[in-house]
């Protein structure tokens, strides 16, 4: 199998974002010396200036920009606070030190910079990524990890001490945290030839044990629930860099096809950002139908479920790939829902010795035929 | 058969079978009653001469009385006009013996005070009073006495003469009481601090039985005008008092007793008031008797259709009148229109400048507003009503406002609840001024007349008088209006120096974070802004 090699992204990347915040530090600065007030234009984040954007395929902010003015009185604080989190962000990113969102919100008080509270200073790195077009993770603030990879794929460290050191991601059967030093790493090579994302621990276990990267030539990914910002990075580099197709599999109910919506499509919260999503990944499962055409043990859905089918029935994201509108109108008629550990009722290697072949095959299909 | 029998009671038995409507209820209450009595007289006596009073009380242990009470002896010495010997004894032995029956404003209303104090101690210790006093004549003179209550009389044990080196003026009274000083101390501090405020020339000293010195010192020695003694006025007599009148005019008819007796009455108004009590007959030579209708009274009386002089009857001998003469004469005096007001001059309000002085020295406020009422009257008495709001300062932030009720110069330290004052502020719309009641502010109303509109004897409130109420109401808003002012203009300045506060405590961070972020090694100069928002500031006032 043709290995894939993909190098210096990472180091790019890098000198771009300092550069971005060294721009915006001496647009800040020259403003000063000049004798005016500092101002800041940034798109709009409000509710009426997010698009979806069906090219890109995920929500962009539209032509509305707000400027920050330290003329203003309101704004001077806000302004002060972006200031010092681009410079804190900024020293950060220099010496390559990590940092979280809590870990922001304290920092600041050694800077005599107060926060009212934890959502303030959240604010203000939402706004730092808007007015610099980049993510918090580019900024080395992460928050807490908790998904995971496994797979046949050697990854460079490029974290200070570890730079240059290598590790393959199937050396620990357990997976691999997606934490800022595996984000951070260049890809190195792989065997792969697809990615399997997988909404639950005990499925993606399962399919360690079972061998389905061997099997199925496959880097595997745990999403833990809805997937952290660096995960859906991470799962669009892979994507993009080493050109894999992207296959999810969730729980068969609304909230697991959006969690592979957000994968696909990203969330209104990160319209400001690009690059968090994965186009071109598809939901392999658990459908409506499959609950349907397996047999699966279910549970009916409850309210809040069914008020969300509606919800996401309005969505713009759904209304791209008619299999969405067919999926939630199936969920509407069976009243039924179904976890991916249904099929266990038919032995526990099934889902990976049936379904999941099946599974690939069809959406692999689906995907050739589409594209042509 | 049992027979009923009758027995005449004096006035000090009546009071001392009824203490409780002189204010002397219970054993803590009793002790304030007295020492405030006490120090209503000395204030009296001395401002009588515009002396600025000087003060001293001392309350000193005695001895147990019983579980709750003890036996104190109270002393009070003040700087005042004195007393002139042969009246001392009546002074302080006799109740309902006094200098207070004429009309003008004086602080007790009853001539009880004293005596009831006097009085309270004597049954409670079966001790004598002692009375040291002198006019400044060359003599003191000193008395321990006794009330005879079923008499009323006083039993004089002692008196002394002094030789008077010093020139020394005033009265010392000193007796001994029985209170409970401990649960009594809360409102006898609140009383002097209260009297200070009220009477700012004034130096009180107090001495507790532990001790303890609370010392009030005069913040001026302008007093004010003492009041005029006057007349009683038409509207304000009832047939008791129109009898008394009659029984000690010298005069012989009804013009020259009505001209006499009553306040601001002329020959005129007497004239007018005779036709129209059909007391006096005025006759025109064409027309005879007119009506008080048909009198133009216009540049002295004639007929208002042939325009002749008139000629008046001679009116009745006032002694001659007969009882249902008299009602008919006290309903007549009601209900004649045409008296004049009552004048002022018998009233002594304390004036801007003294209520200021004394608000300033007692409460430190940083805002302080006092207003004086033009005189009004209520049944034929003439009042004045005083009234400041301080802010901030030493007044605490408590909830609601706290009050501060005066009458004649007396706190008014009970039943805040009923008093015309606490409804009034309680119904005003306090929004419409910005005022919430989280504020530390104090209202300070002061009301003086020669009849205070008091509901009960105890002299604790004000009772809700339509006329009082209204001047109450009206001197509240003006000075709440420019409270609003203040509180605006104040809001305004504070809002200017946040402003300018977070410019400049923001601007230079933005200029030290942008300059590390730059990589710059000199910060740029951010003066210049600041500068521009100060400007801004002012401009913006």
């Amino acid at each position: 199998m043709a290995q894939k090699k993909s190098k210096g992204v990472i180091a790019e990347k890098k000198n771009e974002i300092m550069g971005g915040l060294k721009k915006l530090g001496t647009q800040i600065y020259d403003q000063l010396d000049n004798g005016v007030f500092p101002r800041i234009t940034m798109p709009s984040r409000s509710t009426d200036n997010i698009h979806y954007d069906p090219d890109l395929r995920q929500y962009v902010l539209g032509e509305r920009s707000v400027t920050r003015s330290a003329r203003n009185i309101r704004h001077v604080k806000p302004f002060t606070q972006l200031a010092w989190a681009a410079m804190f962000s900024n020293e950060l990113t220099f010496h390559r030190k990590t940092s979280t969102l809590r870990d922001v919100y304290y920092s600041a008080q050694a800077y005599n910079m107060t926060f009212k509270d934890q959502q303030e200073s959240n604010n203000i790195i939402t706004d730092l990524e808007t007015a610099t077009g980049r993510s918090r993770e580019d900024f080395n603030i992460f928050p807490e990890e908790r998904s995971a990879v496994f797979g046949d794929l050697t990854i460079e460290y490029t974290v200070p001490g570890y730079e240059g050191k290598t590790l393959n991601l199937s050396s620990h059967p357990d997976g691999v945290l997606i934490g800022p030093a595996l984000t951070s790493s260049e890809f190195a090579n792989t065997t792969a030839n697809k990615v399997i994302a997988i909404e639950k621990g005990g499925l993606f276990t399962r399919f360690i044990e079972e061998s389905v990267h061997k099997k199925h030539n496959a880097v595997l990914v745990l999403t833990a629930g809805q997937a952290p910002r660096q995960t859906r990075y991470f799962i669009r580099r892979l994507s993009d860099e080493l050109n894999l197709p992207v296959y999810i599999f969730t729980d068969g109910d609304p909230w697991g096809m959006h969690i592979a919506m957000v994968i696909i499509s990203g969330s209104v919260n990160a319209a400001h950002l690009r690059e968090l999503n994965t186009p071109d990944a598809v939901w392999s499962g658990v459908w409506a139908s499959d609950i349907v055409n397996y047999k699966l043990p279910t549970d009916p859905l409850d309210e809040v479920d069914i008020k969300r089918l509606h919800e996401l029935q309005r969505d713009p994201r759904y209304q791209g790939d008619p299999l969405w509108q067919r999926e939630i109108k199936t969920f509407l008629k069976i009243r039924r829902k179904a976890e991916q550990e249904a099929f266990s009722r038919y032995g526990l290697t099934y889902i990976v010795d049936e379904y999941l072949p099946a599974k690939l095959e069809d959406r692999g299909k689906k995907k050739k035929y589409s594209a042509s | 058969m049992a027979q009923a029998t009758f027995e005449e009671i004096s006035a000090s038995d009546f009071f001392y079978r009824n203490r409780d409507i002189a204010g002397f209820t219970n054993p803590s209450r009793a002790i304030f009653a007295a020492i405030r009595e006490l120090v209503e007289n000395s204030l009296d006596a001395a401002e009588s001469q515009k002396i600025p009073p000087d003060i001293y009380v001392r309350l000193s242990f005695e001895g147990e009385a019983s579980t709750d009470t003890q036996i104190y002896k109270l002393r009070v010495e003040d700087n005042g006009s004195g007393i002139q010997p042969r009246f001392i004894p009546s002074a302080f032995g006799q109740v309902l013996y006094g200098s207070k029956y004429k009309l003008k404003q004086m602080r007790g209303t009853f001539g009880l005070g004293g005596k009831m104090a006097v009085l309270y101690g004597q049954i409670m210790t079966h001790r004598p009073a002692s009375v040291t006093s002198s006019t400044g004549s060359a003599k003191i003179y000193s008395f321990k006495l006794m009330i005879d209550i079923q008499r009323n009389r006083p039993i004089i044990l002692d008196r002394k003469v002094l030789i008077n080196k010093e020139q020394w003026r005033g009265t010392i009274v000193e007796f001994a009481i029985e209170g409970d000083y401990l649960r009594a101390r809360s409102k006898i501090l609140e009383y002097f601090k209260q009297t200070a405020m009220v009477n700012p020339y004034a130096n009180l000293t107090f001495v507790d039985p532990k001790g303890r010195l609370y010392k009030f010192n005069r913040a001026t020695t302008n007093m004010p005008d003492p009041p005029k003694e006057t007349e009683p006025h038409p509207y304000g007599v009832d047939v008791e008092l129109l009898q008394r009148l009659i029984q000690l005019t010298p005069h012989r008819n009804m013009q020259e007793f009505l001209k006499f007796h009553f306040h601001r009455v002329g020959d005129i108004t007497a004239q007018k008031f005779l036709v129209f009590s059909d007391l006096s007959v005025a006759s025109c030579s064409k027309h005879g008797k007119l009506s008080y209708q048909e009198i133009n009274w216009t540049g002295g009386p004639h007929c208002s259709r042939c325009g002749q002089e008139l000629a008046f009857s001679s009116s009745k001998n006032p002694k001659k009148l007969s009882h249902q003469e008299i009602v008919k004469l006290m309903q007549h005096l009601k209900k004649f229109k045409e008296f004049l007001p009552p004048d002022a001059n018998c009233l002594s309000p304390l004036g801007q400048e003294l209520l200021k002085a004394g608000i300033v020295k007692e409460l430190n406020p940083e805002y302080l507003v006092v207003i004086q009422r033009k005189p009004s009257t209520y049944a034929g008495h003439p009042f004045i009503i005083e009234i400041g709001i301080a802010y901030g300062g030493e007044i605490p932030k408590k909830g609601n406002f706290v009050i501060y009720r005066f009458a004649n110069r007396i706190p008014l330290l009970y039943d805040e609840a009923s008093d015309v004052s606490y409804k009034v502020i309680n119904a005003m719309n306090w929004r419409r001024y910005k005022v919430t009641s989280d504020m530390p502010i104090a209202i300070v109303v002061h009301i003086c007349s020669t009849k205070v509109p008091y509901k009960t004897v105890g002299k604790e409130f004000i009772a809700d008088r339509p006329e009082v109420r209204k001047e109450v109401a009206n001197a509240l808003r003006e000075v709440s209006r420019q409270l609003q002012r203040f509180l605006s203009k104040r809001e305004h300045v504070d809002r200017e120096k946040r402003r300018l506060s977070v410019f400049a405590k923001y601007l230079p961070r933005i200029a030290e974070f942008s300059t590390v972020l730059a990589g710059k090694k000199k910060q740029p100069d951010i003066q210049k802004l600041i500068k521009s928002v100060q400007k801004y500031g002012t401009e913006e006032k």
